[in-house]
């Protein structure tokens, strides 16, 4: 296994409290393997990740507990200028605002050859030279003319596929992007995603794709991990989650967005808000807003159960939410 | 089933565009200004809105969707063309005129963090139209009105003297909504109201906006880039592109039967949320950017992009209207579109057949 994060746990201490943003979320990713990692605004999903790359804020962040073994090693016992060494060689991010995760007064050229001279201690007329090949490599057109360029003369589909280029710099073998298409355009969007695919295919790398969109999720995972209050809720590979969820917050989901292909009649509305992290329900954090809950879901927090061997779920219910 | 619900409706046009061109000068000097050109955001639109209908309008960003709808409620003023509400031009209205028509026509904006002012209680933000049109609702009975107005969003009346940072997105947006509704207008202008919210929020605003449809017998214009949500929402639609609508018509003539090769493209990328639809899924894949509106392509502005473009796309401006080869049919394919080569191409495969009733619930 490429990369398996074992029963992370993350808080954030605030000056109103403690926000736990992760509770004991386990997932493992293989090479060439895409993990979807669903999930709403505060569900913890680009925590864990921030956690997995090493770039979490701490403080007020802190790390509760669990294991996060990349290639057999466990990252958390690793010194920083160790995982510093990892963080581009062995892992990459792409973010979801490549306007402000690159350097608006560095060339583009400038920031990818960095890689190069800081890692493989290249020459800089060398690292100029990879810096054009990458960016030929995710297609943009007149490569060796724009390497000279700044971000803000790039487009918003072209910043992104400075993103991609520069999280491929140095070939990892995991890259983690974090809603990299959100931002952009539907057109543009299916361009990058096309593209991202195909990288991963070719350099049969591992990638976690966070999002929150169910469409995005469905074009290229292999398996998802749908989050809700800092815990995973459901693990299944993504033919069977769409065809029959195992949680009722997953079921939820499905059927409240609108589809392209029909005009429906009222969409189905999973009621009330998502928890507040610093004062999650007892038992499942999900019960307050569940159509099936009953007392045991108010008392008992439940495991991931096993579905099959491929799949889990969190819920006490899971049978009659799959059959029902 | 749905047409013919449109159709039964009296085909009454409250808002009448036409010809509406809004460019922004481009200047170059400090104190001897030269115009050097212009950004031409909206540049030749037209369009009806009938009483009681849903017009949705998607496009990409910069194609002018955020400016048209500027226009509509009196923020911004058309370079050219005109607004018609009711038959009556409201561009060129000033003073009390205006403010009369204002009152009938409001807006919900895109983001609940920014449209609402975070130092005034949400009774001040919901009752603050009252202050502009005092003849809407008596001094003393604005708080009542108010109060009605949280009930009728669902949100709880005793609310009334919280602040906004109280709320959360989706909770938000229901005051937002509540004060576009404060002045009962006929006409609502909605910019994105729902992109900002989480997915399972989303649904709980788009049902709202619906009922309130019903039961106030409001008339939306619905603004998104999610073409998903605007089907679910729109009787009709209009897709623009750089400035202008180049494909209008009813949800069904859209979706199902498109002739424009930009709706194609733009349908066939919307990722859908069925891994079976994978494999036996066409896309059109376009490349490239949409050109600057500073220097907007001659004839056909999507022709830079188009796989179809030929020499007479280059030269020869396409109207927005039924394609000939359509004109003399009466199928859902003859609908106004502006293209010189249109063709019908299904690109949203129908995911199931005998399901038409649109009965998409579980």
């Amino acid at each position: 296994m490429l990369l398996e994060v074992r029963d992370l746990h993350v808080e954030f201490r605030t000056r109103d409290g403690v926000a736990h943003a992760v509770n004991g979320v386990s997932y493992a990713v293989d090479a060439g393997e895409t993990l979807a990692v669903l999930g709403e605004s505060g569900s913890g999903k680009s925590v864990t990740a921030q956690a997995v790359m090493g770039i979490l804020d701490m403080p007020p962040g802190r790390i509760g507990g669990g294991e996060i073994l990349f290639q057999g090693r466990d990252l958390l016992k690793l010194k920083e200028e160790e995982r510093r060494k990892i963080r581009g060689a062995g892992m990459a991010m792409i973010f979801q605002d490549a306007l402000s995760a690159l350097n608006p007064v560095l060339s583009v050229g400038d920031q990818l050859g960095e890689m190069f001279v800081v890692h493989r201690g290249m020459s800089r007329k060398d690292a100029r030279a990879r810096a054009v090949e990458l960016m030929d490599r995710v297609r943009i057109p007149g490569a060796a003319q724009r390497v000279r360029d700044y971000p803000h003369q790039f487009s918003g589909g072209m910043r992104q596929r400075i993103m991609i280029a520069m999280a491929l710099a140095l070939e990892p073998a995991l890259i983690i992007a974090d809603e990299p298409t959100t931002a952009l355009d539907v057109t543009v969007q299916a361009q990058v995603m096309d593209l991202l695919a195909e990288l991963q295919r070719e350099y049969h790398m591992g990638l976690i794709l966070i999002t929150h969109d169910l469409g995005v999720v469905a074009d290229v995972a292999d398996r998802i991990a749908v989050m809700y209050a800092g815990r995973i809720v459901e693990s299944a590979p993504v033919h069977d989650i769409y065809k029959a969820p195992a949680h009722p917050y997953t079921r939820g989901l499905l059927d409240s967005i609108p589809r392209l292909d029909q005009k429906g009649q009222e969409l189905y509305a999973i009621k009330g808000l998502p928890p507040n992290l610093m004062d999650i329900p007892p038992g499942c954090a999900f019960n307050p807003r569940c159509p099936m809950a009953q007392d045991v879901c108010r008392t008992d927090e439940p495991p991931l159960y096993e579905v099959d061997p491929h799949r889990g779920s969190a819920c006490h219910f899971w049978r009659e939410c799959l059959h029902g | 089933m749905v047409d013919e619900v449109v159709e039964r409706r009296r085909v009454e046009p409250i808002l009448e565009v036409s010809g509406l061109v809004k460019y922004y000068p481009l200047t170059q000097g400090i104190l001897i200004k030269k115009q050097i050109g212009a950004v031409k955001a909206v540049d030749g639109v037209d369009f009806v809105l009938n009483k009681g209908e849903t017009l949705g309008i998607v496009g990409e960003s910069g194609c002018g969707k955020s400016t048209v709808a500027k226009m509509l409620v009196n923020l911004e003023r058309p370079t050219a063309g005109f607004i018609k509400y009711k038959g009556e031009d409201i561009t060129r209205l000033s003073g009390r005129a205006l403010k009369t028509v204002r009152r009938n026509i409001q807006m919900v904006f895109q983001d609940p963090y920014t449209s609402l002012n975070p130092r005034m209680t949400v009774g001040d933000i919901i009752g603050e139209p009252y202050e502009i049109h005092p003849e809407a609702a008596p001094k003393g009975d604005r708080r009542r009105r108010v109060q009605e107005l949280l009930d009728v969003v669902g949100l709880n009346p005793e609310y009334i003297n919280r602040y906004p940072h109280q709320f959360s997105g989706g909770q938000r947006q229901r005051i937002g909504i509540a004060r576009g509704l404060a002045l009962r207008p006929e006409v609502i202008v909605a910019d994105e109201p729902v992109s900002a919210l989480d997915v399972s929020v989303q649904a709980q605003v788009i049902n709202l906006l619906d009922r309130l449809q019903n039961d106030f017998d409001l008339s939306y214009v619905f603004i998104a880039h999610d073409l998903s949500i605007v089907r679910h929402i729109s009787d009709r639609v209009g897709v623009m592109y750089l400035g202008r609508i180049v494909e209008i018509g009813r949800d069904k003539e859209i979706y199902d039967h498109p002739t424009h090769p930009y709706t194609q493209a733009l349908l066939s990328a919307v990722p859908v949320p069925d891994p079976e639809a994978r494999e036996h899924r066409e896309r059109i894949i376009l490349s490239g950017d949409v050109p600057s509106p500073t220097d907007i392509p001659s004839g056909c502005r999507f022709r830079t992009r188009c796989w179809k473009a030929q020499e007479r796309c280059a030269v020869e401006v396409p109207l927005l209207a039924v394609p000939a080869a359509f004109r003399l049919t009466s199928g859902p394919a003859a609908h106004d579109s502006a293209c010189h080569f249109a063709e019908e191409k299904r690109v949203v495969p129908p995911e199931e057949p005998l399901d038409d009733l649109g009965d998409g619930g579980v």
